[in-house]
């Protein structure tokens, strides 16, 4: 059996292959499109944050490898109901999680964060990184990008 | 009689440094296959110490050659006893080790001048590799010959390192580029390369085997045909310089190009080949030490051929393992390693075509060496991971050839490519993997 498997648990291939909020959301207040240039992947997330600045819907949409797509499956799911202040802290955790850093977070999420532990194996592939943290990327530009409300 | 002896015995003491080759030639001969044709490849195998290893408990199947080739021993021998015994700078020393480093580079180049049936030796030129090659092809007779509105010509499957310098002179220079275009197998059709070349084509370039599909080009007739319409010819020979062997003089190309590193030798060397009037009348690339015969702050007169175009100290210790890596796939036999490879494409297409969600990318009815595919559903990054995962080494990605890609409206894809050392076991491992992926991602 390949040595790759446990980098692809049920889990991940579950988000990979019938990832949640895979669209683009039409009203959207905030969106983003990245691209990876060496394998030719483009990934775009748009959100929606409400007069609270809550974000009420989190939805991506491009071409990406099982890796990139289930980590922006998840992210769209963990995302709803997060200020963008809550979801910069979740990217933190994210790529600290990605990065092999599995001590304890004292940022009050550990609940909501559960589920990134699916992730946790790409610290053992380097060159996977690049994969796993795409949508959250995409996710912090679009947080800086705010959509024009004709 | 002592002293002749100890003479004789130094002698051959000399020369089994100064060319480790000459027993890995014969050592070659005798335990590599024999005139009948029989390729041995687990002889050959054992000259390539990397490929022992296991990979997560799998034999290591190293099937990226197309991206960089693995060294035998007897390259990394040469170079090693190069630097322990006869390194010094070239073309300066009057000492003792100076001469001898600057034979063994001057030897390089009658090796590689030999091996592509080059009519001089000064029209070789050392260079870090293909793209370095271009780039000099591409700045120098570009800054000879080519004026706004003069056309360069292409083909869709070219390498990023056979259209960028282009590009970055068509922004200096305002020349047109063109590309032929690539058929639904992978393949350009000669009458379409032919229908751009025009009155104002002055040079076509284009690669010999596209290194995403394996895809052998018809250049011999590409040759001929731009030559008949005025243009010269450069030759990309990087993908095919380790399959087949190659004679700038029956082919009578005006640039070839290659890198070591693809040839089982070393990095940071590579080859321009060009015909001595084209480079005799083109400007040097670089300016420096090396490429001149006299320097005052009013005018310099550069040197002759090919040193015009060596400026600096090259990779000296690199040329001398070009030349041994050479001399190993010559003393081999460039027919029998061809013959070879043909056979591990053909058996691993059969083995690949087996597999259901799996789709061949490339259908050429002549191809070299090189396997690209896709798989229904699965994203070639995860197939290449899942494969590591069973000690196979393949590339995924767009393999530095995007516009190939975009017309083949493909993202990526996986390759597997082959060298003189891989095995049907490689082809099986490569099969099992998948097979694998198969079950994992689909099922």
């Amino acid at each position: 059996m390949s040595h790759s498997v446990e980098l692809y648990s049920k889990a991940v291939l579950d988000h990979g292959r019938h990832p949640r909020n895979r669209r683009m959301i039409a009203d959207c207040s905030h969106s983003a499109k990245s691209d990876n240039p060496s394998c030719g992947d483009n990934l775009s997330v748009s959100l929606r944050i409400d007069k609270n600045g809550v974000i009420c819907e989190a939805a991506f949409d491009g071409r990406s490898c099982v890796l990139a797509t289930a980590s922006a499956s998840l992210m769209t799911e963990l995302l709803v109901g997060k200020t963008p202040t809550q979801a910069k802290m979740l990217f933190r955790r994210f790529e600290a999680l990605a990065a092999g850093d599995t001590g304890e977070f004292k940022d009050g999420m550990d609940v909501e964060t559960a589920g990134m532990t699916i992730l946790a194996g790409v610290n053992a592939y380097p060159a996977r990184m690049k994969c796993a943290t795409l949508a959250w990327k995409t996710m912090l530009a679009a947080l800086e990008n705010e959509r024009n409300q004709q | 009689m002592k002293a002749v002896a100890e003479e004789i015995e130094s002698q051959e003491a000399l020369e089994r440094i100064d060319c480790g080759r000459s027993v890995s030639v014969c050592h070659s001969q005798d335990r590599r296959g024999d005139l009948a044709g029989r390729y041995d490849v687990e002889a050959v195998r054992a000259d390539f110490p990397i490929l022992g290893q296991t990979m997560h408990g799998y034999p290591l199947a190293y099937l990226d050659s197309a991206a960089s080739a693995q060294k035998p021993f007897q390259v990394m021998e040469a170079e090693h006893a190069f630097y322990a015994h006869d390194y010094a700078n070239i073309h300066r020393g009057f000492y003792i080790l100076s001469q001898r480093s600057t034979e063994r580079y001057d030897r390089a180049r009658r090796v590689v001048k030999e091996f592509l049936n080059a009519r001089h030796e000064h029209e070789i030129v050392f260079t870090r590799g293909a793209t370095d090659a271009i780039n000099l092809v591409a700045a120098s007779f570009g800054e000879a010959f080519l004026k706004e509105g003069d056309e360069v010509l292409l083909t869709g499957l070219e390498h990023h390192s056979n259209i960028v310098p282009w590009q970055l002179l068509r922004e200096k220079k305002g020349i047109v580029l063109k590309m032929a275009p690539v058929n639904e197998a992978g393949e350009v059709p000669l009458d379409e390369f032919i229908q751009l070349l025009g009155p104002r084509t002055r040079l076509a370039a284009f690669a010999h085997v596209s290194n995403v599909l394996g895809t052998v080009l018809p250049i011999a007739e590409m040759i001929r045909a731009a030559h008949e319409a005025g243009a010269k010819v450069l030759v990309d020979a990087a993908q095919s310089v380790a399959h087949t062997k190659i004679d700038v003089q029956t082919l009578n190309c005006d640039f070839l190009v290659f890198s070591g590193h693809k040839l089982y030798g070393p990095t940071g060397i590579g080859v321009l080949y060009g015909k001595e009037e084209l480079l005799d009348a083109m400007p040097p690339y670089q300016g420096g030490g090396d490429m001149i015969a006299s320097v005052s702050l009013e005018r310099t007169t550069y040197a002759p051929l090919p040193a015009k175009f060596e400026a600096g100290t090259p990779p000296i210790a690199q040329a001398v393992g070009l030349g041994v890596a050479i001399d190993y796939v010559t003393a081999l036999g460039l027919d029998r390693i061809g013959a070879h490879e043909a056979g591990l494409l053909a058996y691993a297409t059969e083995r690949l075509s087996a597999i259901k969600a799996l789709t061949i990318v490339g259908t050429a009815r002549r191809k070299a060496s090189v396997l690209s595919f896709v798989m229904d559903g699965v994203h070639p990054h995860d197939i290449a991971q899942m494969l590591d995962g069973r000690g196979v080494a393949v590339r995924a990605g767009n393999h530095c050839a995007q516009p190939l890609m975009a017309r083949l409206g493909l993202p990526a894809t996986v390759r597997a490519s082959f060298g003189l050392y891989n095995t049907t076991a490689d082809v099986n491992a490569l099969a099992e993997a998948l097979e694998e992926v198969e079950v994992v991602f689909l099922q």
